[in-house]
């Protein structure tokens, strides 16, 4: 499924810097990133570590404000949002998969799953509704009590899929979302990002370093020394 | 983020660390329990000073020689019961007028022996102090005039030297010389620590020459409503320092000994309530220190948190609400054992403890008020955490 002609791109970047203070000294995590990644696109970011991917991630992702250069998320320059227009943005429009899954440990799948509609101000009963639906979406409609220390690798993440889901977000982000699984619990996970990109037309966008995980996007972008190196669709 | 939401988040929390939670709720709990305590015993000692003070009867006033007031010295008395014949006449009503001189004596009944407090003084007592007899009668004129050996004793005194025996017409011995007593008074209680039940009442001429004094020690006034108290005091002064000239003589009335002894007791009470404050005050510095704690510890949790659209007021509405909690619980809890503690302390123990509304209203206000205050800096370092370095954190 494409999206329409008329939806905004999902990210537009324009010569993003972004640098840091470490110990007096300035370091250049991004040195002038000019990308565009338009609604419903499945993108990988490679790069070796330290390359800025991670910062990379950071910034589409409205956790961090790029130094210098124009960043457009769904079309809003989140240079002109505030701290709390910023969270909303995050909160609507983007959905996170980290590495190490980040649940909360003594919550049940189902409320973690409903966490960011908690921040939305959803009522209790909707939110249960829809964290019901998100986790039988990722094949876990039977889970829905159990805590994370309850669950295998696999399923932790896929509960963490969920939670980014339930708020039908435009973009998942996912930062290295296979890098605590098994190869086969990766590739489910990898199958049920791939099916909601194609089936729901939700852009995902994933950093790796596994070349058979960035196999699996239709669009390849090489991070090395904070620059894009390579665009390869 | 809704109100319950962020309540609900909080007790959680407060769950999760149940021993922790208890241990610095204990700070605020010992705290809030001290203040209740000492404004309940500060509050009952005020009450009961003030109903001794009812209880001596109404509209007196007391003439004593020199100034009265807090820090004030002693003064050598130079009343004598010429002076007292002077203020007779300035009241108009010579009944209405009494003197007292008193001293620490032994008073012996076979081998019994009690050391009872010796009052000369005449038979005007029970027409200005609340004194009723048991048995027998009062001091008369002419046991005044005649100088008379008789003595009405305490009630204690009299149940200590005869126990069971009635003790009127029989003889007791003062200093060698012999009394015969005529009247027992009924049991009155202890006024600012004076046994009245431990005196014993004899002819203010008998006393003076049995102590060897010409002085005595004080003049006391029964005006005849409230409204008189204050002509009624000025003149007499007046006419005491116009027979005196160049000393100065006091008359203090219930109304100032109140207002007094009350201002005495309610620094008293400030004191000790500042000093309980001060342990909840240290309450207030755990509950902020263990904020702090879970804050660090809970770094990763608040990182994702503001990932999934937490903004900072939601982060600092639930680490508030954490420690409003904890110190509100807190003050509840010391003030449930603060009041049972109190109703104990007066229920078994002399001291007398009287529970005010204010105290626990006040008590509950300030461990409210603990929690912000020692909440808000934990609270904003939770909500201005930045989010990528809060998800790394270990």
């Amino acid at each position: 499924m494409t999206a329409p002609a008329t939806a905004p791109p999902a990210f537009e970047g324009e010569n993003l810097r972004r640098s840091y203070q470490a110990d007096g000294v300035a370091v250049e995590a991004l040195r002038g990133v000019d990308l565009c990644i338009e609604s419903g696109e499945f993108v990988a970011i490679i790069g070796p570590s330290g390359s800025g991917k991670s910062t990379l991630m950071h910034l589409l992702g409205c956790l961090d404000r790029p130094t210098s250069g124009t960043l457009r998320v769904g079309g809003v320059d989140v240079a002109t949002l505030s701290e709390a227009g910023l969270a909303e943005l995050r909160n609507e429009t983007i959905g996170f998969v980290f590495q190490s899954f980040h649940l909360l440990p003594r919550t049940s799948a189902l409320d973690n799953v409903a966490l960011p509609l908690v921040y939305r101000g959803v009522g209790a009963a909707e939110r249960r509704t829809r964290a019901r639906a998100a986790l039988t979406a990722v094949g876990l409609g039977h889970r829905l009590t159990h805590r994370p220390a309850q669950m295998s690798g696999g399923e932790q993440q896929r509960v963490a899929i969920a939670r980014a889901l339930v708020g039908d977000p435009k973009v998942v982000l996912a930062d290295e979302p296979t890098g605590n699984l098994d190869t086969r619990n990766g590739a489910e996970v990898m199958d049920i990002l791939a099916g909601l990109n194609a089936d729901q037309g939700v852009a995902v966008v994933l950093v790796t370093h596994e070349p058979e995980v960035a196999a699996r996007a239709s669009r390849r972008i090489h991070v090395r020394d904070g620059r894009i190196e390579q665009d390869a669709r | 983020m809704r109100a319950r939401e962020a309540f609900l988040m909080a007790t959680e929390a407060l769950r999760v660390n149940r021993l922790r939670s208890a241990l610095t709720m204990f700070g605020v709990i010992v705290g809030v329990l001290a203040v209740v305590v000492l404004v309940a015993i500060g509050t009952g000692a005020k009450d009961a000073v003030e109903s001794e003070i009812a209880g001596l009867g109404s509209n007196i006033i007391l003439v004593v020689p020199g100034q009265i007031g807090v820090g004030a010295l002693p003064t050598q008395s130079r009343l004598g019961l010429a002076d007292a014949a002077h203020v007779r006449r300035a009241v108009g009503d010579p009944s209405r007028v009494t003197v007292s001189v008193a001293s620490g004596e032994t008073m012996r009944v076979g081998r019994n022996e009690a050391f009872v407090t010796i009052t000369g003084t005449d038979e005007n007592i029970p027409n200005i102090f609340d004194r009723p007899l048991a048995k027998g009668r009062h001091l008369s004129e002419t046991d005044v005039d005649t100088r008379r050996r008789v003595a009405v004793l305490g009630s204690e005194v009299a149940s200590r030297l005869f126990g069971d025996i009635d003790p009127i017409g029989r003889q007791a011995t003062i200093s060698g010389a012999r009394f015969r007593v005529v009247g027992v008074y009924e049991t009155v209680g202890a006024t600012f620590g004076v046994a009245r039940d431990q005196e014993v009442h004899i002819p203010v001429t008998t006393a003076q020459r049995l102590l060897g004094l010409s002085r005595i020690n004080g003049i006391a006034i029964g005006a005849t409503g409230p409204d008189e108290i204050e002509p009624l005091r000025r003149r007499v002064v007046a006419a005491l320092e116009e027979r005196h000239p160049g000393e100065r003589f006091s008359a203090v009335t219930q109304t100032q000994l109140l207002g007094t002894i009350g201002s005495v007791l309610g620094m008293l009470t400030g004191v000790l309530t500042a000093i309980a404050g001060i342990s909840l005050l240290v309450g207030g510095v755990g509950v902020s220190n263990i904020m702090l704690v879970s804050v660090r510890e809970r770094t990763r949790e608040i990182g994702l948190r503001k990932a999934l659209g937490a903004r900072q007021r939601d982060v600092l509405t639930q680490f508030l609400i954490e420690a409003v909690l904890l110190t509100t619980i807190g003050g509840v809890l010391g003030i449930l054992v603060g009041v049972g503690g109190s109703l104990l302390i007066d229920a078994v123990t002399p001291v007398p403890a009287t529970i005010t509304l204010w105290s626990v209203l006040l008590a509950f206000g300030v461990s409210v008020a603990v929690g912000v205050f020692f909440g808000v800096a934990p609270a904003r370092r939770a909500a201005r955490l930045d989010p990528v370095a809060a998800l790394r954190a270990e």
